[in-house]
């Protein structure tokens, strides 16, 4: 059986799925029943406190199936980063992170100089950081040298749907990564997650691409799907690329000639 | 005396621990982490550490995300 492993963990399904965005928490439950993961990422936010009425996140989400993945989303300096990714661990009790420091409200890109700011002190704080970063392989490898347990580049925007934009920086990640490489936002639909694979990510994670759909609970088995149709087209090896045909048929043998 | 509970000012009766603060806002301990005075706390220590006067405190928890 095919597993993700990531620091000395492994888990069932190469997809990561996110919590946010849902039209409602039995749409989310069923979407996360039929994408198959087994790890999904949460938000770390401040209970309201005036109204205490609101469900909480946790009673929709069955612990004992599913890894919870503490994110730093929103956060704007490594200092913030680092804050909120302890007070994740003491909410979550694990000590693994989704590591995000952005840098740019309307793009959403990462700040990558406070990224590897923050990966450094967590790791040394005994995190399992997993920081979303830009498709740069230079970063990545940063990151990698900064102990980071996984680089997990942008395939597009977050919640832009645009998929995979530079390929060739996937592909070159993947050849100098020595960590597993998970492409993190961007996706919009299968054949996205099934190209990320198919370059050789070891798993994908999103979060718009499920929830925003029309029938959120089909894309998470699409996405299910996708993800294990390109691990398996990037593990038989696929075809060199040629310009021109070549038959698949015998060219000898035919009829009248 | 007042408080900081989550960048807002609170009014409580007196010092009192983290998990009598807790329950008196009706908070499961076991879904929350809390930040005092910049400091992120150990569940354990909900029922040892006091807050006081003019004290900052962040309660957070897990809401859906990507």
């Amino acid at each position: 059986m095919d597993h993700l492993n990531i620091a000395g963990k492994t888990f069932a399904s190469r997809l990561i799925v996110g919590t946010g965005k849902y039209s409602s928490p039995s749409v989310m439950v069923k979407a996360h029943e039929a994408s198959g993961a087994d790890m999904v990422t949460v938000a770390v936010r401040r209970v309201n406190i005036s109204d205490r009425t609101k469900e909480s996140l946790l009673d929709y989400i069955d612990t004992s199936k599913f890894f919870l993945l503490p994110n730093t989303a929103g956060c704007y300096s490594a200092d913030e980063a680092i804050r909120t990714a302890r007070l994740g661990r003491e909410a979550g009790l694990s000590n693994w992170v989704k590591l995000e420091v952005i840098g740019d409200e309307r793009t959403l890109f990462p700040d990558n100089e406070e990224l590897i700011v923050a990966t450094r002190t967590l790791v040394k704080e005994g995190f399992v950081v997993l920081p979303y970063t830009n498709d740069d392989p230079v970063v990545c490898r940063k990151l990698e040298d900064a102990g980071a347990a996984a680089v997990m580049p942008l395939g597009a925007p977050i919640g832009s749907g645009l998929g995979i934009q530079n390929v060739n920086n996937i592909r070159i990640i993947r050849e100098f990564a020595r960590v597993p490489l998970i492409v993190d936002a961007g996706v919009g639909t299968a054949s996205d997650a099934a190209l990320a694979m198919e370059l050789g990510a070891d798993g994908v994670l999103m979060n718009t691409a499920i929830a925003g759909a029309r029938d959120a609970v089909a894309m998470a088995e699409a996405m299910k799907l996708a993800v294990r149709a390109g691990r398996l087209a990037y593990s038989a090896g696929r075809i060199p690329r040629k310009a021109y045909a070549t038959a698949s048929s015998p060219v000898e043998g035919l009829v009248g000639r | 005396m007042k408080i900081v509970l989550n960048g807002d000012p609170f009014e409580v009766a007196g010092p009192r621990t983290i998990a009598t603060l807790l329950s008196e806002l009706e908070i499961d301990s076991r879904r929350v982490a809390v930040e005092h005075n910049l400091v992120v706390l150990k569940r354990a220590a909900f029922d040892t550490t006091e807050v006081r006067d003019g004290d900052q405190v962040e309660i957070v928890n897990f809401v859906g995300g990507g």
